[in-house]
């Protein structure tokens, strides 16, 4: 379904500060393509901001992160997909226009936008609610829409912040299908999570640990 | 280039949907031009007089009053976050939603002007100068707003900031905007060096304010 | 300069500092006013009223001063991140405002006899107050956002736009006036100074800027050991919620 990605990420010695705030330091790892990464820790230890700082949204206090396999030139954030707690779902919009408009902008470059959308809409079948407002969609639809963005672009790195968050256990098995594909295919991803998914983390990182030592 | 162009797609196309946003500043700026002479009284001759300034004035704060939705819709709901990630570098980004700003907001204000401007007593020949000044101006307008807009993010109170913090880079537009109209007002100045003053402007800000938008959407995002 | 970017070398260099720094305010100004009040001959078309020149002159410098010192501190947050620079904009702020309310206040004092009204929109009282209002975003702003990193960065971008547009500000000003107004009106000082009013200015120049940089090195220190007791105040907060946990 997707060419087959060969990026490898590996952070050294990062570090991350908030508000005058050492969140965590000296914290180390590498994923490669195929596998996946699992962020874990109690509230306040910095998962977001480490998922954060791999988007290239907060800059690294300390350290470094390291990609092969792709562009030198490529910065990180335009490697990955970054879903956060919120869904940047435009409410005025419908399902088709919200990821029309994320396949047109993010896949520049990368083959026909149409077969991306196709893709996305496919992706958490959402595709019988495309013509329907955003704004109208309960929660989970919501979440959906907000995962469906993975497939309106192929990018190496997801990086999902607690990608599970009401959605039901239909959608759940679809995510957990959606994430044994892309590693399949040579992805890799970062992912914080409270709820247990079927997909086999070949990495763990608790940040609650790292901060105690 | 197909990124930008869908950037400014969906910026124009949601300014249009979101909530009448344009259509609250069309409205606000004819509020504006309807309490002035209501303050100052009915004196066509007054009124025909300082009709640019009202019209200018009028114009400045219906586009402050619209800029603040230019970034924060897309703060709130996490877009910007995924808009800071794309293909485009995000001085780019900021520039292009200046861009339909503009387009969505500051032209429709540009074009209900000469509407106005009846109202106020302004001498038909000068319409065709207020008009032009005000396309060359309005740029500057949006773009300048979009600094205040991306320093305000996600602030509390973050209109009345917006206003306090543009309103003094507004000065320049202001002066040679009126100056472009009054000549035809007052007498025999020449239109054309405030009206190139005003280009330059906003030339001035399409460059440079994106650069200054970006730098505070990448200090607000992180 | 590297042993200044350590904010507790700072702090001693600057108790050791200022009781000279003080002195030489004192001086100074007592020097300066002596001149100015009794020393310097009353203007043969202005009469006493031109006294006041020896206090706004000087304080409309010191205004342009005080925005130069944000500007360059500013460059100092964004480019270089000193952690020095920020607390040198913040603290700046609120004296170059002071300094800039002084002048505008002199200024339409000594409109009051000149022109016979308190304000003229005259083009340097015009763009005095267009810098006026450019302080008070400034304030504004770092008075808005709670995370001082945030705060320093935001403060600093608009500082440097602001700088950028203070020249094109007092261009359209003083285009703006030469419109509206007929320019020989509005001539301050006249065409030739006085050597004899000349001295009593400098001097008083010299002193306001001693001044402020004596009131800016006081504030800095404050505003070093305010976000030092913040600092330990959050580190009291993580260490209880540590041991609740």
């Amino acid at each position: 379904m997707q060419t087959p990605f060969k990026l490898s990420l590996s952070a050294q010695d990062i570090a991350c500060e908030r508000g005058g705030r050492t969140l965590f330091r000296n914290l180390d790892f590498a994923v490669e393509p195929g596998q996946a990464l699992l962020v874990s820790g109690p509230n306040g230890a910095g998962k977001t901001s480490l998922l954060r700082q791999l988007a290239g949204l907060l800059p690294l206090a300390g350290g470094r992160l390291v990609t092969d396999g792709a562009d030198a030139d490529t910065p990180i954030a335009e490697l990955s997909h970054y879903v956060g707690h919120l869904n940047a779902a435009k409410t005025a919009f419908t399902v088709r226009e919200n990821l029309a408009f994320w396949a047109d902008f993010l896949a520049e470059g990368q083959g026909d936008p149409a077969d991306h959308l196709a893709g996305a809409l496919a992706a958490f079948g959402l595709g019988e609610l495309g013509r329907l407002p955003a704004g109208l969609l309960s929660a989970g639809q919501k979440r959906k829409l907000a995962l469906s963005r993975l497939f309106a672009a192929p990018r190496p790195l997801w990086l999902l912040d607690e990608p599970s968050v009401s959605l039901d256990v239909a959608s759940v098995k679809k995510l957990d299908g959606a994430m044994r594909d892309h590693l399949k295919a040579g992805g890799i991803a970062v992912v914080s999570t409270h709820v247990p998914l079927e997909t086999k983390f070949t990495h763990t990182l608790d940040l609650g640990l790292e901060r105690a030592a | 280039m197909n990124a930008a162009l869908a950037l400014l797609a969906r910026d124009v196309k949601l300014a249009w949907r979101e909530g009448g946003a344009v259509g609250v500043a069309l409205g606000f700026y004819l509020v504006v031009i309807v309490i002035t002479p209501l303050g100052l009284g009915p004196d066509l001759n007054l009124l025909g007089r300082i009709a640019p300034g009202i019209l200018w004035v009028g114009l400045l704060l219906a586009g402050l009053l619209s800029a603040g939705r230019i970034f924060d819709n897309d703060y709130e709901d996490g877009t910007l976050d995924v808009l800071a990630a794309g293909p485009l570098p995000l001085s780019v980004v900021a520039g292009v939603k200046c861009l339909a700003h503009w387009l969505a907001t500051g032209i429709p204000l540009v074009l209900i002007a000469p509407l106005l401007a009846l109202l106020l007593n302004l001498p038909m020949g000068s319409v065709p100068s207020l008009m032009l000044a005000m396309l060359a101006g309005t740029p500057a307008v949006s773009f300048l707003a979009g600094i205040g807009a991306s320093l305000t993010l996600g602030l509390r109170r973050s209109g009345l900031l917006l206003a306090l913090l543009v309103v003094p880079l507004y000065v320049p537009v202001l002066i040679f905007g009126v100056s472009a109209v009054t000549p035809y007002v007052t007498g025999p100045n020449s239109l054309w060096p405030p009206f190139l003053i005003l280009c330059a402007l906003s030339l001035a800000s399409m460059v440079l304010a994106p650069l200054a938008s970006a730098a505070a959407i990448r200090n607000a995002l992180r | 300069m590297i042993s200044l970017a350590n904010p507790t070398r700072f702090l001693g260099l600057v108790d050791k500092v200022l009781p000279w720094l003080s002195a030489l305010v004192v001086i100074l100004l007592g020097t300066g006013l002596y001149l100015s009040f009794f020393v310097a001959p009353p203007d043969y078309q202005q009469g006493e009223t031109v006294r006041i020149m020896f206090i706004h002159v000087p304080a409309a410098w010191l205004a342009m001063f005080g925005y130069t010192v944000i500007a360059i501190a500013a460059l100092g947050t964004l480019i270089w991140r000193h952690p020095l620079a920020d607390v040198a904009a913040k603290t700046a702020a609120p004296i170059g405002a002071t300094f800039t309310f002084v002048a505008l206040v002199t200024g339409s004092l000594w409109g009051k006899p000149m022109w016979g009204t308190y304000w003229v929109w005259d083009a340097r009282l015009t763009s005095m107050l267009v810098l006026f209002l450019l302080y008070l975003g400034l304030i504004a702003l770092w008075q808005s956002i709670d995370e001082l990193g945030r705060a320093g960065r935001a403060a600093a971008i608009l500082a440097l736009v602001g700088a950028i547009n203070i020249p094109i500000i007092k261009f359209s000003v003083d285009w703006w006036n030469t419109l509206h107004q007929p320019a020989s009106v509005f001539r301050t000082g006249g065409p030739t100074i006085d050597p004899a009013l000349l001295t009593p200015l400098f001097v008083m120049a010299a002193g306001f800027t001693a001044l402020f940089v004596l009131l800016h090195l006081m504030a800095m220190r404050a505003e070093i050991l305010r976000r030092r007791v913040r600092a330990l105040q959050q580190t009291q907060v993580e260490r209880a919620a540590l041991a609740e946990a």
